[in-house]
């Protein structure tokens, strides 16, 4: 099982698997996600490069893997323990671009309320999306934990747990898959098989036959499922959730993609990604490959596809805009939700904060940029 | 009442709150039918099952990143860490994780949690068995660090831990598991967190202790008093993190003159905390320089272990030091 690359789709979008039965909606807001993750990834990149916001994260290439499994969850009982290339696994539960942008900018109404980088974003609704960490694969345990406190209350949710390659080489990966392994936790670990942690190709990363087989050791079964194939991901997470439903335990599931972008918007690829391995995988591209599909089915057509990306292309444009407009935190928010209440040290730290910076006759300078 | 050790108090904390709250969950390695290492858990397993106290893989940061997972998921876990030593590997999942997540996500998701763990030396551990890592945690906001030195505080102190909206380190005397016992209150009762408790009066000086030493600094005053009448005070500072500052403070004013003793290293140690408390906000009132008594900076002896905590004497010879200074 742990073999054989599971796929509904071929490369040029012909179906050559079974496909799940999903009606008509759920498919194109599946695309839909898709659209607005990669137009979210252009409208980022540029609001980096002129300076607007310090950071993000591309997702070009792996938008399948995210959106696929997103798709196979049920937000009102499930969790998502989220990697921070998963935009797509907020997008297609609703979470909005103008939320996606507070974060962005770090403005006052960011949910993270300007603490976190961008791109570490936390969702409690419309869909339970875990507050993303830098710190790799420390999501893992939790979302076995969560999984747990879920089958303790003889609740039918699951956790879905997303990390990518390198994360599998993290302590997290371990400790949670063993933990799921002998608890029978309602989990489903998500490898995004990316093939590359910042620079470090997969070769390097594992010498194992890919990530799947890393389950049997832990009495888990894997799957290896074509990432670029947002109907297989999907199929293959739908399976693995049923399972977990079911009471019968986890499953691993490694989606094998490839990150076309850079880690960052600082990173340069091109120093160390071979381009032949970039116009390979060009050809197996996830947003293409799905259009096919839904155009011969006909479930899209040529006008369809033009209004929806207007459409997006507007919204994102006007969630830069908006988010960008709006205030910052104020500056006491640096001394709340340290603890629910305010212990006396940082009352007054956050008293004496407050009275030096209004009082002094001296800006603060506020370069920063960060250099990853 | 009954008359119990620290670590049987600890036992009916534990108990005492998973009556109370079904939530309540205790977790870690050997907790389930063995009753734990140092029999903390004993019984546990068998009155509640092992669905609410169960063993788990021997792995600190997978107890404490799935204790995590159960905390953000509406569970109130308790985790036992066998001993304090043993906990780096789960470190950044206290550090990075369970600290900071009410403050990244502004509150959408939090970890209440426990963290249990028997720390410091008189074991015979060696370097692996008795270190006192209570700076490591005091140093992350995000955190509470709670350690009992009584059984009746011991109790009140965890039930207050457990039912606290945010993580708490708990860590516990270890060689006062056994050491004496104390009439303690059977059910919920609470001693609140953040809050100082003075264990001998007094207006000569003053010594700040915690854990394990509090014990000895009593002794110590007792032996000052004996034999040249002081007055020595001895505050017991029970919560570390956030800290009772203003009684920290009031009792250094009154007093004037302060030894600050801790088993763990000097250098960054809590008496460091405190001394620097001392210095910016009662300076005024000192009428002899801060003495810090302390374990070395060094890593933690086996068979030189009580050369290397202090004892009685070596907190008598720091308070003399600063009662006569003039």
């Amino acid at each position: 099982m742990t073999d054989t690359l599971q796929q509904v789709l071929a490369p040029d979008g012909q179906k050559v698997g079974r496909a799940p039965r999903l009606r008509k909606e759920v498919l194109l807001q599946m695309y839909e996600a898709i659209v607005r993750t990669r137009q979210m990834d252009d409208r980022c990149m540029k609001l980096q490069r002129t300076g607007k916001i310090g950071f993000s994260i591309p997702n070009l290439g792996i938008e399948a893997v995210s959106v696929g499994g997103a798709a196979a969850l049920d937000p009102t009982r499930d969790w998502i323990a989220p990697s921070y290339r998963d935009f797509g696994m907020a997008f297609f539960h609703g979470v909005t671009a103008e939320v996606m942008m507070n974060t962005q900018f770090g403005n006052a109404e960011d949910n993270s309320v300007g603490r976190q980088m961008p791109v570490h974003f936390s969702f409690r609704d419309p869909v339970r999306f875990l507050s993303i960490s830098s710190p790799i694969g420390t999501q893992i345990p939790q979302a076995v934990g969560i999984a747990m406190a879920m089958k303790m209350r003889g609740e039918d949710g699951v956790s879905l747990a997303s990390f990518g390659d390198g994360g599998t080489s993290s302590s997290g990966f371990h400790s949670g898959m063993n933990f799921a392994g002998v608890t029978k936790a309602p989990v489903v670990f998500l490898c995004q098989n990316n093939q590359w942690a910042i620079s470090c190709p997969l070769d390097r990363q594992t010498v194992s036959d890919g990530i799947a087989v890393k389950g049997e050791a832990y009495g888990i079964p894997g799957v290896r499922v074509d990432g670029n194939d947002v109907l297989a991901v999907y199929a293959a997470v739908a399976q693995a959730v049923k399972r977990a439903r079911a009471g019968e335990g986890p499953t691993l599931i490694e989606a094998v993609t490839m990150r076309m972008g850079g880690h960052s918007t600082s990173d340069d690829p091109s120093k160390y990604v071979p381009a032949e391995m970039v116009e390979e995988w060009a050809q197996k591209d996830p947003l293409r490959r799905f259009r096919t599909f839904l155009e011969a089915e006909g479930h899209l057509s040529s006008v369809q596809i033009e209004e929806i990306d207007t459409r997006i292309a507007a919204e994102i444009a006007t969630a830069g805009k908006t988010a960008g407009a709006k205030p910052r935190p104020a500056l006491e928010t640096v001394f709340t939700d340290v603890y629910q209440c305010l212990p006396q040290h940082l009352v007054a730290q956050r008293d004496d904060c407050i009275s030096h910076y209004s009082s002094r006759d001296e800006e603060v300078d506020e370069k920063g940029e960060f250099p990853l | 009442m009954s008359q119990l050790t620290l670590v049987q108090a600890v036992n009916d904390g534990l108990k005492s709150a998973m009556r109370e709250d079904p939530t309540v969950l205790v977790m870690g390695e050997d907790v389930g039918p063995k009753g734990g290492v140092f029999l903390a858990t004993e019984g546990i397993s068998e009155e509640f099952g092992e669905e609410r106290c169960f063993d788990t893989p021997l792995s600190e940061d997978g107890i404490i990143g799935v204790g995590i997972g159960l905390a953000i998921n509406g569970m109130k876990p308790v985790c036992e860490i066998q001993f304090q030593d043993f906990i780096f590997p789960g470190f950044d999942q206290i550090v990075s994780e369970a600290a900071k997540l009410r403050y990244r996500s502004g509150g959408q998701y939090t970890a209440p949690m426990v963290i249990r763990t028997p720390y410091g030396g008189g074991i015979r551990g060696g370097l692996y068995h008795s270190q006192s890592g209570e700076s490591y945690f005091c140093h992350t906001p995000g955190l509470k660090v709670v350690v009992p030195s009584t059984p009746y505080d011991a109790k009140g102190l965890l039930i207050s831990a457990i039912e606290d909206p945010d993580p708490v380190m708990f860590l516990e005397p270890k060689a006062l598991y056994r050491a004496f016992r104390q009439d303690v209150p059977e059910g919920v009762y609470r001693v609140p967190l953040s809050e100082v408790r003075t264990v001998r009066e007094g207006e000569d000086a003053v010594i700040f202790c915690y854990g394990a030493m509090t014990g000895i600094c009593e002794e110590a005053a007792k032996r000052a008093n004996e034999t040249r009448g002081a007055g020595v005070r001895v505050v017991d500072l029970r919560t570390l993190m956030p800290l009772d500052e203003e009684a920290v403070i009031e009792a250094a004013r009154q007093c004037g003159r302060v030894v600050v003793a801790h088993e763990a290293s000097r250098f960054c140690g809590f008496g460091a905390e405190i001394s620097a408390l001392i210095a910016e906000r009662a300076l005024d009132s000192m009428e002899a320089p801060i003495a810090r008594v302390t374990g070395f900076d060094t890593p933690f002896p086996n068979t030189l272990e009580n050369y290397y905590m202090p004892d009685a004497r070596r907190v008598l010879d720091a308070l003399e030091q600063v009662l006569d200074y003039e």
